[in-house]
């Protein structure tokens, strides 16, 4: 590298003069430089592809007919755009109430998850009383805990309960928002927690001061405060609860004539079945297609929020 | 006043800390407990066997298959992931040229980041259907009708992926073809996690290290590296976990869910054989409480080693 080649500038001396004028390559290492910098664009446009093309190549066979699938399996353009293979996963692969069973859910878990899981680490941050810690560990510890430990007895409990309360039972919406908000908590709580502690005390003192009770400062001063952690979370959240499936595998079997009330990711290994018996290939990749798009269009449209939403949800 | 505290602390605890009892913490301890039973799970019969399902774990192969697949995966896919999303992030952040600024990033490093992250938004389910339809064993999937046409795979003889049982490098073939998804989705969300803390050194730290003529590997390895110990202790933690949590694309993509003739099975599926197709509820528990008793003195380790002094920047 040819960075090297004039003396170390001492302090308040002004740069050389070689850097400002003179061709690039004499700045930058030349040639060498180059070569690195296409390097590095060929290496990150290969990966590139390797994420985007199988994503295309799904799209696009969604949009053919079952013997082009066969007999052009690789071509990303369809002779004709089949939308009605869509239309066939949508009804018949029941794809559309799988898509609506999971909205439906989702709308009730994702916000009682924010609600209860904030009130609980707002609690937990800032007021000090006997068995607070102990509260906290036990949230922190469903962390580590895997899910396959708690599934039979978990099954089991839902099972029992449904004998008595038919509507937090096995198959219910109900029962599953509850199981989904209880197996959020313990991340909200945690990622909540830090959140508050870092929030001034003085305003709440103001708040106090000036006569608010403990739940309007919560609701009115404190959650507000706390938008950039709840956005965070609350990206987390849609997208770990809108991908469960071992949970919504374990509880929302549909007991004899009952209907299925089943959430899109079960519908699709259930389509992933269904469809390679019957060889309907284009109904699967539309299938697929379907439960595919709309978060990534969603995650593209946001995507400095979610990268930094997420990433925010590793890091601290 | 002091009322009025307990009052609020405990209404807005009721309900959170309750539903966290009844579904989470309640069935963990359950399982606890029937893991010292023989219960079948079908029946009411139940008689307390102490410690024999633990004592079973010991002789049991399907169990040291599992054990061994875990500990393949909790070495590779953290290994493998962080390597790569290190390396990209490394293209994406130096790899363009060096001017009065210093060394660049790449043109069009945004695109690149937006696109790497799109497998980090698709659930585990898409991509594992997906997958199914990439590796299938015939002309129609996306890999073997490549190398066909290209000529590179016999089209009698296809690659047959999670359905190949044969070692390779000492470990079953299906084992690593399934690494190979959870490197591609997992890459991307780290690349940007790695990226973003890069960004966040400060500028001067680089510019000395230029002028005092560190070309860019140097300022990699020397500078950019050891400030990110702590991201890629973090990234490592985060990865192991998901190791431990290759089930779904086991359960998803593979034969008989941990097959074909039990290759790919982890602790998970055992569990889930043990439990839902054997009718060992009890047995099943005991592997449970052995997994999560596994993966808390991990977890430990992982920070005991990776905790050092953090560098204030």
């Amino acid at each position: 590298m040819s960075t090297v080649t004039h003396p170390p500038a001492g302090p308040g001396q002004a740069p050389p003069s070689d850097r400002t004028p003179g061709p690039p390559a004499a700045v930058g290492g030349g040639a060498g430089a180059k070569v690195f910098n296409g390097f590095s664009h060929l290496f990150l446009a290969v990966w590139a592809i390797m994420v985007v093309y199988p994503l295309l190549w799904v799209i696009m066979s969604a949009l053919k007919t079952d013997s082009e699938v066969i007999r052009k399996p690789l071509s990303l353009f369809p002779e004709t755009l089949q939308w009605d293979n869509f239309a066939r996963a949508w009804t018949e692969g029941q794809i559309g109430s799988f898509f609506l069973n999971t909205v439906l859910v989702l709308t009730g878990s994702v916000f009682l998850t924010m609600l209860l899981g904030s009130m609980a680490a707002y609690v937990l941050a800032r007021y000090e009383f006997p068995g607070n810690r102990l509260i906290y560990y036990m949230f922190l510890s469903g962390l580590t805990l895997p899910v396959y430990l708690a599934a039979v007895p978990l099954f089991k409990g839902v099972y029992n309960m449904g004998v008595t309360l038919p509507f937090l039972g096995p198959n219910s919406y109900f029962m599953l928002i509850l199981v989904y908000v209880a197996w959020s908590l313990a991340f909200t709580v945690f990622f909540m927690h830090s959140f508050f502690r870092t929030l001034p005390n003085a305003i709440a003192e103001a708040a106090m001061v000036d006569g608010a009770s403990h739940s309007r400062l919560f609701f009115s001063v404190m959650l507000p405060m706390a938008k950039p952690g709840l956005i965070s979370i609350g990206i987390f959240n849609v997208l770990g609860q809108w991908n469960q499936w071992y949970l919504p595998t374990l509880l929302m079997q549909s007991v004899a004539d009952e209907p299925k009330k089943q959430v899109i990711s079960q519908g699709l290994i259930e389509l992933s079945v269904n469809q390679g018996y019957r060889s309907d290939w284009s109904g699967l990749f539309a299938g697929v297609t379907m439960a595919m798009l709309p978060v990534l269009i969603v995650y593209i449209v946001f995507q400095r929020q979610v990268q930094s939403g997420l990433t925010a949800g590793v890091s601290k | 006043m002091r009322h009025g505290v307990g009052r609020f602390v405990t209404g807005f605890l009721a309900l959170p800390v309750g539903l966290y009892l009844f579904y989470v913490v309640w069935p963990f301890l359950q399982a606890a407990g029937y893991s010292l039973t023989d219960w079948g799970g079908y029946s009411d019969r139940q008689q307390f066997v102490g410690l024999d399902n633990y004592l079973r774990l010991f002789s049991d192969e399907l169990i040291r298959k599992a054990f061994w697949h875990n500990v393949f995966f909790l070495v590779t896919v953290p290994l493998f992931t962080i390597a790569l999303a290190l390396f990209l992030a490394f293209l994406l952040n130096v790899g363009g040229r060096e001017d009065k600024a210093g060394i660049r990033g790449v043109f069009g490093s945004g695109l690149y980041k937006v696109i790497f992250f799109f497998p980090q938004v698709l659930s585990l389910v898409v991509i594992a259907v997906m997958w199914q339809q990439i590796y299938r064993a015939d002309g129609q999937g996306l890999i073997n009708g490549v190398l066909m046409k290209i000529g590179l795979v016999d089209e009698n003889d296809p690659i047959t992926f999670v359905y190949d049982p044969e070692p390779f490098l000492g470990v079953p073939a299906v084992l690593w073809w399934l690494l190979v998804i959870a490197v591609w989705s997992g890459a991307g969300f780290y690349m940007v996690l790695f990226s973003a803390a890069m960004q966040s050194i400060p500028k001067d730290i680089y510019e000395a290290a230029i002028l005092d003529g560190a070309g860019r590997f140097h300022t990699f390895f020397r500078i950019t590296l050891p400030l990110l110990r702590d991201t890629v202790s973090v990234a490592w933690v985060y990865l192991g976990f998901i190791a431990l949590d290759m089930f779904a694309l086991v359960y998803i993509m593979t034969p008989s869910q941990g097959g074909p003739n039990h290759a790919s099975e982890i602790f998970a599926s055992v569990i889930n054989f043990n439990a839902f197709q054997r009718g060992q509820f009890g047995y099943a528990c005991a592997i449970a409480v052995a997994l999560a008793i596994f993966t808390i003195l991990l977890a430990a380790l992982q920070l005991r080693i990776t905790r050092r002094e953090r560098i204030e920047y």
